[in-house]
């Protein structure tokens, strides 16, 4: 027995299994954590029945709630009565379930906690509808007319009437939208223009200059009031149409269309319908932007924010990293100085991320850009322009945490360029730099792509630096539109990861919140994967181009 | 301690000036080589009491020899003996090794390669070399071949285009590769890659080709080719060869120098030196007594 014992410990077999254990166990965390993110966040965009619940708390009437059952579970009944839950007595624990009832203009709240004790009965009937809204939540209910204006439209059947006037309110929406941000946006660009150069002629004491600017500005101000105008007679017109719904209870409400996103009936779409609407949601997810508090509707800027920072991020990190890992590997004296600085170095790669977001926020936002609005922006101040977190000190920051992990991968790849092919560059007569840029350089352009891939995959999941640096809850722009110049790194932006954190943490709607983060998480993800992809793809194409480092 | 002779030099007296022809030669090969056999040795590189230190170890101890043009003189002798520490002191290639001290002086065509004012890119322009190992760039066979003239800022295409076929043919390998100069010059064999790179070595038209044994990772049938490819090249330039392989000494070099532990032993004419050697060491070297 201990012969046998011992064999197999020398034959390596304990060893084989540890290790393998080792992977195996990383895996099954890896994947079930994906497989959580993923059945979670995907699920939550396919439509739900509608249930319509009996209710009976005690001995009062019973009522019919509508919604939707999003979760059960076993709780104590203690914990149910002091909840003000009815249940029989000898009962110890009593499952209940999660509805989301919706209808938070009426009720108060979207969701409602109801012990399986109260609940006489469950049916699903046809013709309940779901409306979602652009404020208070979804509606649940039933349709009793469409109206225009305040006439009711005497229509056979009044499902008809909805979609074209949906498609017409969308279509106003676009417009108005256009003219709000785009015109408008001019217009109050070109006054505050104007607006600053008053302000410094006047400060140079050039009053008839400043006054020469006057019907410039009375012209910005004709067109502002025509415009004015123009938004709100689309606003009268966009708020024409309002649809008549009734509630589970017999209340009625009127819903404006302009306040509805879309409307549907959940009880009677058949699987293809349901896919369509699905992929309609999730389309709106990934391209449309937050509503509700950010609980509702898509995160497009977010995604926009978190790729346009970590782009904004490499081309600082990449260069920044390769020049100082040449200097290091090709210049530099070996000696205690150059160890030194290579130790700090490494060592710069684990400072945790927060004192990077103290850094920049006291080094780039404070320090350079309070400077450079008294250098640059002089008119606008007291308002800043850089001297506030923004795009480019995030970038900054997080190039700053990144830095390391390129210089280090970019040493090694320097130091694995053979000898041999050094030499032979050197032996037809080339200098040192000549070899560099011809030879070395391009074969170590894998190794750039290897710090360029951990520096990303970095720099895309870390939010704590970022919160004091530029992130926002929710940016009213994008850093990137027609305005010139185009691309505003001074602006803040959003980020998935303080995405998540603020949708599920700081939100008052935390149960509508929930899936939304599990699908922000997975995209996320998502992102970051095929940031990395394509970072990989570059990588081994380049490495195929270059394979002679091997021998 | 092995017995030195100072001063070494071939038989042949080498006292005329240099005069060089560059470029590759296409005549006919037999009238060429005829003509070449009956030019007398003139000197190319002379090497006085050249003594080469690593930290405090010393490498090559008061080395001085003469080295004929266009001929090939090759460098024997056992592991760590110095033969390839003194090749590579004829481009100043030890020079990229930290701690390394030169006494001595090294000329070529009478100019000192020590000198401080020379530009050591320039010298290693006029100094080609070879290594064991072939170590072609991961780039196409043209690009590789085109590196040294490039390197000078040669870029006309019509320039490029005559060179690299004409150091190909001059490394025999222009006909192996004709269609498919623009490949990757990693997908050629050993012995291929070899020829490519001294084709690439001998494209910027230096003066000297050093090899350092250039045959020694490659099979036989690619050695041989690399041997005849040394024996047509010396037409045209001064080779010095270093190898471990006596018979490849014997039956590519004119000349051969036998170097032990640091110093040369010996330095004569390849078929004197196997025959007739004067050194007792040299004898019980390529007799296989030791090393």
């Amino acid at each position: 027995m201990k012969q046998n014992l011992q064999q197999w410990v020398a034959s390596g077999n304990p060893w084989i299994w540890l290790t393998a254990g080792a992977v195996s166990l990383s895996l099954v965390m890896v994947f079930g954590l994906l497989v959580l993110i993923a059945a979670n966040g995907l699920e939550h965009f396919w439509p739900k029945q509608v249930a319509a619940l009996t209710v009976q708390a005690g001995e009062a009437e019973p009522e019919i709630l509508l919604g939707e059952i999003v979760d059960e579970e076993t709780v104590s009944a203690t914990r149910v009565r002091e909840a003000g839950g009815t249940v029989p007595e000898g009962m110890v624990v009593v499952r209940r379930v999660l509805v989301k009832v919706g209808n938070r203009d009426i009720g108060g709240t979207d969701f409602r906690w109801i012990p399986e004790t109260e609940i006489r009965n469950i049916d699903y009937p046809s013709g309940v509808l779901v409306a979602e809204r652009t404020e208070w939540g979804n509606f649940y209910g039933y349709l009793v007319a469409v109206r225009e204006g305040e006439d009711i439209l005497q229509a056979t059947d009044p499902w008809q009437e909805i979609p074209p006037r949906l498609a017409r309110v969308e279509d106003m929406r676009g417009e108005l939208r256009k003219l709000e941000r785009v015109e408008m946006g001019q217009i109050n660009a070109g006054l505050e223009d104007l607006r600053l150069r008053e302000r410094s002629l006047r400060a140079q004491g050039d009053e008839a200059g400043a006054r020469a600017l006057l019907p410039q500005r009375e012209a910005l101000d004709a067109r502002f009031k025509a415009l004015s105008a123009r938004i709100a007679e689309l606003h009268a017109s966009f708020d024409r149409d309002s649809l008549l719904l009734r509630t589970s209870t017999g209340e009625e409400r009127v819903v404006p269309f302009g306040k509805v996103v879309r409307i549907f009936q959940p009880n009677n779409m058949h699987w293809g319908e349901k896919a369509w609407h699905y992929l309609m949601k999730v389309g709106e997810f990934v391209g449309d932007e937050p509503r509700e508090a950010n609980t509702e509707g898509g995160v497009f800027p977010a995604i926009f924010g978190t790729v346009l920072m970590v782009m904004v991020m490499s081309l600082i990190a990449t260069p920044f990293g390769v020049v100082a890992a040449i200097y290091l590997r090709e210049y530099a004296k070996p000696g205690p100085v150059t160890s030194a600085i290579r130790i700090a170095v490494n060592n710069l790669a684990g400072v945790p991320s927060i004192v990077y977001g103290v850094f920049g926020f006291g080094f780039f936002v404070y320090f350079l850009g309070g400077n450079i609005d008294r250098l640059f922006f002089a008119e606008k101040l007291p308002a800043p322009t850089f001297g506030t977190p923004g795009l480019l000190w995030s970038a900054l920051t997080l190039a700053l945490l990144t830095v390391p992990v390129v210089i280090v991968a970019t040493e090694e790849g320097l130091t694995r360029i053979p000898r041999a092919i050094r030499e032979g560059s050197l032996a037809l007569g080339a200098t040192k730099a000549e070899t560099l840029w011809r030879t070395v350089l391009p074969m170590a352009t894998p190794a750039m792509m290897t710090g360029l891939i951990l520096a990303v995959a970095r720099a895309a999941g870390e939010v704590a630096p970022l919160m004091m640096v530029g992130v926002v809850k929710l940016a009213p722009t994008l850093p990137l539109d027609g305005e010139f110049p185009f691309l505003h790194l001074d602006r803040k932006f959003m980020h998935l990861g303080f995405h998540i954190y603020d949708v599920g943490f700081q939100s008052p709607n935390v149960e509508a919140a929930r899936p939304l983060v599990f699908a922000t998480a997975l995209l996320l993800v998502l992102i970051i994967v095929s940031l990395n992809l394509a970072a990989i793809q570059i990588r081994n194409r380049l490495r195929e181009k270059y394979h002679a480092a091997d021998n | 301690m092995p017995q030195t002779t100072d001063n070494v030099s071939p038989q042949h007296d080498a006292s005329h000036p240099a005069t060089l022809t560059h470029g590759v030669d296409f005549r006919s090969a037999n009238a060429h080589r005829e003509e070449h056999a009956k030019q007398p040795d003139r000197e190319c590189l002379r090497v006085e009491g050249l003594s080469l230190y690593y930290g405090d170890k010393r490498a090559l101890n008061s080395v001085s020899m003469a080295i004929p043009e266009k001929r090939v003189t090759a460098f024997i002798g056992p592991s760590g003996c110095g033969k390839s520490t003194l090749l590579r002191c004829f481009n100043r290639m030890n020079e990229l090794i930290s701690d390394v001290r030169i006494e001595g002086s090294i000329k070529l065509h009478g100019d000192d390669i020590f000198d401080p004012r020379v530009n050591v890119a320039n010298l290693r322009r006029r100094v080609g070399m070879v290594f064991q190992k072939p170590n072609p760039f991961p780039k196409s066979i043209y690009e590789n071949v085109a590196y040294g003239l490039r390197i000078q800022g040669v870029n006309s295409r019509r320039v490029l285009d005559k060179a690299v076929e004409n150091s190909l043919k001059a490394a025999a390998l222009w006909d192996e590769v004709r269609d498919r100069v623009h490949d990757s010059a990693l997908g050629l064999s050993g012995g291929q890659q070899q020829r490519l790179v001294i084709a690439r070595a001998i494209a910027i038209e230096p003066e000297v080709l050093l090899l350092d044994e250039p045959a020694s990772a490659l099979d036989p049938i690619s050695t041989l080719k690399i041997e005849e490819l040394v024996y047509e090249l010396k037409q045209n330039y001064t080779i010095v060869i270093v190898t471990h392989n006596m018979q490849q000494a014997a039956r590519v070099s004119d000349y051969t120098a036998f170097m032990y532990m640091g110093d040369l032993i010996e330095f004569g004419e390849t078929k004197k030196l196997f025959t007739t050697p004067r050194q007792k060491q040299t004898e019980d070297y390529i007799t296989g007594r030791y090393g």
